[in-house]
């Protein structure tokens, strides 16, 4: 009891949350992850014993959306959480200091942390000329990526632009604006998305902080807990898409309706995330694109987000025949029941018996014509 | 009855003799397809390749032409009509090989196909219905079905070769039913609900003349460039950007059994889906020009009879004198 009560005053001391809050942040962010309920225990020690790990958070070429996304969320309160789970050294937007001392600071903390630090790049690394295009204090934002991620023990590139390029990188890209992963040529954790869920950022962090790995990551370096399904499974309104009842135009019936969106060009089909599972802003039911009437601009898939038109058709992935399709030839009936076929056995029997018996009889019986002569024989 | 076989021999050949003399006279006078597409005529386009297998196209021909959804999986949620019916008048089949893992593709892969009237130039259920109940109008080409006149002798359904007109086997009263291009929504000046509500353009509604040219456009794109694809109708304006895939190399309909005003184009062979290679002369044509002929200026039939006569006459003449004295008896 005595350690409960410890665990509560630090808890309170910290975080300024109650227990039960601290718990059931615990166990939803397992849950996010994919975990067992058990595992917010686990989550809940790892919070509470370990040092916190100092994070370096840039902003290059974007518009700051991830970050006002983060500072949005209320789960409770993640700007605590960012401020105080994590020690922040260096965030341009949430800094009071500035100009050559915030550097300075920069620079301190990731000597003072070589090794143990989380790199966070927000935005898109502008890359022709030399990267010109994006500086801060001097330095172009290329020059920036590649000396802060020497150190650092994990890069996290948080929303679309800073996993492949994104809306910045949207042709004809003249700045060459390129994604992390690319300039630094090593694995990177990549939650694309404009902006991305915090959650997914969120149980990201507390997962390598938990377990001292990354979470497991997909062909794009993306966690497979967030970006493991497409849109499209998980979508509220995909039993529309199956009864075939689409949305023609905005406004319509349909539309009002709730009616899959895909005819609008909804990319849900072919495009991996959780939104449909986790929504935004803890808003309840609907916050979402697709809830809200929007379709899916495919925002976390690169080459999908920022490349195609956003009311252009989505090519569907893995939609195949499903399992109540007719089929070409659709074969009817259900067969020989065991009945049908005893009765059937029986009538054979009986006739295949009864021909059998006639023949016997047949071959008894004296020829007509035998008989005949046999007759007049008598008398 | 007296009549030697050989005689009889005789007399039956002669008869099919006469029979077919007039029958191939009558062929060579009759020019093959002689029918055509009217002017304006309205049509449909299918695509398979666009096709996604959404069955949008089933659900608005449903509130159409108010038919009911047919239950049939175990869950009993979903419409899932195994085939056409008198109750489902266009169904999407899908069709698939091995691991169905590519779309369009022949090996491991699927494909999805509409099924519904094709509207023929020569349409056998309206040359087989004795009833005139099937009728194809002079104006537009449509196959018209009218359940009034309607005997249910189901000829229609054995002759159709798509296999479309279906019975409705529940009902004690004869009905069946087909697509009709929704006749009530043209009246409107609407196009048909399939490809209204199409979210892909697989169906496109138009004049068989436009859609003609439509098709030719898809074959002469080359597969894997961007091209672009209407929907609802050819002009609607309403277009989407897809890759152009490997078309068959022709378009189903243009000639099969005569030609259709409901043509279709696919990536993967049209026997595979369940449009069977059909020769371009109808089977209608050689059917009527048997029946017609046989019947032209009534000669067949004349001469028929005039074998019967004189088969009478002779077994009149032959028979034997006890049983012409039965007959005096009797009229005395």
């Amino acid at each position: 009891m005595t350690n409960g009560l410890a665990e509560q005053d630090l808890v309170g001391q910290r975080l300024g949350l109650s227990r039960r809050a601290f718990m059931q942040l615990c166990t939803g962010v397992a849950a996010t992850l994919g975990l067992g309920l058990s595992e917010g225990k686990v989550i809940a020690q790892a919070i509470l014993s370990k040092r916190r790990p100092p994070v370096i958070w840039l902003h290059f070429a974007e518009c700051t959306g991830c970050t006002e996304s983060m500072l949005r969320s209320e789960h409770p309160a993640l700007d605590r959480l960012l401020l105080e789970l994590i020690s922040l050294d260096y965030h341009e937007t949430l800094f009071a200091g500035a100009g050559h001392q915030a550097e300075e600071a920069r620079d301190a903390s990731m000597a003072e942390n070589k090794g143990k630090y989380v790199l966070v790049v927000e935005g898109a690394i502008p890359t022709a000329e030399n990267g010109i295009y994006c500086k801060v204090g001097g330095k172009t934002a290329l020059e920036i990526v590649r000396k802060c991620s020497e150190g650092a023990a994990a890069v996290i590139a948080l929303g679309s632009c800073a996993a492949w390029g994104g809306m910045p990188s949207t042709g004809p890209n003249p700045t060459g604006c390129t994604g992390v992963a690319e300039i630094l040529g090593k694995t990177v954790v990549n939650i694309p998305g404009c902006p991305p869920n915090p959650y997914n950022f969120l149980s990201t962090v507390i997962h390598y902080l938990t377990y001292g790995r990354l979470p497991e990551l997909d062909a794009q370096g993306r966690p497979k807990f967030a970006y493991g399904r497409l849109i499209h499974e998980n979508c509220e309104r995909r039993p529309h898409f199956d009864a075939g009842r689409f949305a023609q135009q905005f406004g319509d019936d349909g539309h009002r309706q709730g009616w899959c969106l895909y005819k609008l060009g909804c990319k849900g089909p072919e495009t991996y995330a959780n939104c449909p599972s986790i929504l935004f802003c803890d808003a309840g039911s609907g916050s979402w694109p697709v809830g809200t009437g929007h379709p899916c601009i495919g925002c976390t898939e690169k080459g999908i987000g920022f490349a195609k038109p956003i009311h252009a058709l989505a090519d569907l992935k893995f939609v195949g025949p499903i399992a109540n399709s007719s089929r070409i030839v659709e074969p009817q009936g259900n067969g020989i029941t065991v009945l049908t076929a005893a009765v059937a056995a029986g009538v054979a029997g009986v006739l295949v018996g009864a021909a059998a018996i006639k023949a016997t009889q047949l071959s008894n019986e004296p020829h007509p014509e035998q008989e005949h002569s046999q007759k007049e024989e008598k008398p | 009855m007296s009549i030697s076989r050989r005689a009889f021999l005789r007399a039956t050949a002669l008869t099919g003799a006469a029979a077919s003399v007039v029958t191939a006279k009558a062929a060579s006078a009759r020019e093959p397809g002689a029918k055509t597409i009217p002017p304006n005529a309205p049509g449909m386009l299918f695509d398979s390749t666009l096709c996604v297998g959404c069955k949008a196209c089933m659900t608005a021909c449903r509130e159409a032409n108010g038919t009911h959804p047919e239950v049939t999986t175990k869950d009993a949620l979903w419409d899932a009509p195994l085939d056409l019916s008198a109750n489902t008048l266009t169904v999407i089949k899908a069709w698939s090989d091995g691991a169905a893992e590519h779309k369009d593709e022949e090996t491991d892969g699927y494909a999805f196909v509409k099924k519904s009237c094709l509207h023929c130039v020569e349409p056998a259920c309206v040359s087989v219905c004795p009833v005139s109940a099937m009728t194809k109008d002079a104006n537009t080409g449509v196959v018209h079905y009218d359940p009034k006149a309607c005997i249910g002798c189901r000829y229609c359904v054995a002759a159709c070769p798509f296999g479309v007109p279906r019975f409705d086997y529940d009902k004690s009263i004869a009905r069946l039913n087909k697509c009709q291009l929704c006749e009530s929504r043209r009246a409107e000046g609407k196009i048909t609900a399939c490809a209204e509500v199409c979210p892909t353009g697989a169906t496109l509604f138009g004049t068989v003349e436009e859609l003609a040219a439509e098709a030719d456009r898809r074959h002469r794109m080359k597969p894997g460039e961007r091209a672009f694809f209407p929907r609802r109708t050819v002009n609607s304006g309403d277009t989407h950007e897809k890759q152009a895939p490997h078309y068959q190399a022709r378009t189903y309909g243009v000639s099969e059994v005569g030609g259709t005003q409901v043509r279709l184009l696919s990536a993967v062979s049209y026997d595979k889906l369940g449009y069977p290679t059909l020769p371009d002369k109808p089977f209608v044509e050689t059917a009527e020009e048997i029946q017609h002929s046989l019947y032209k200026g009534m000669i067949a039939p004349a001469v028929l009879f005039g074998i019967l006569l004189i088969l009478v006459k002779r077994a009149h003449d032959h028979r034997p004198p006890d049983a012409r004295d039965l007959e005096g008896k009797d009229k005395r």
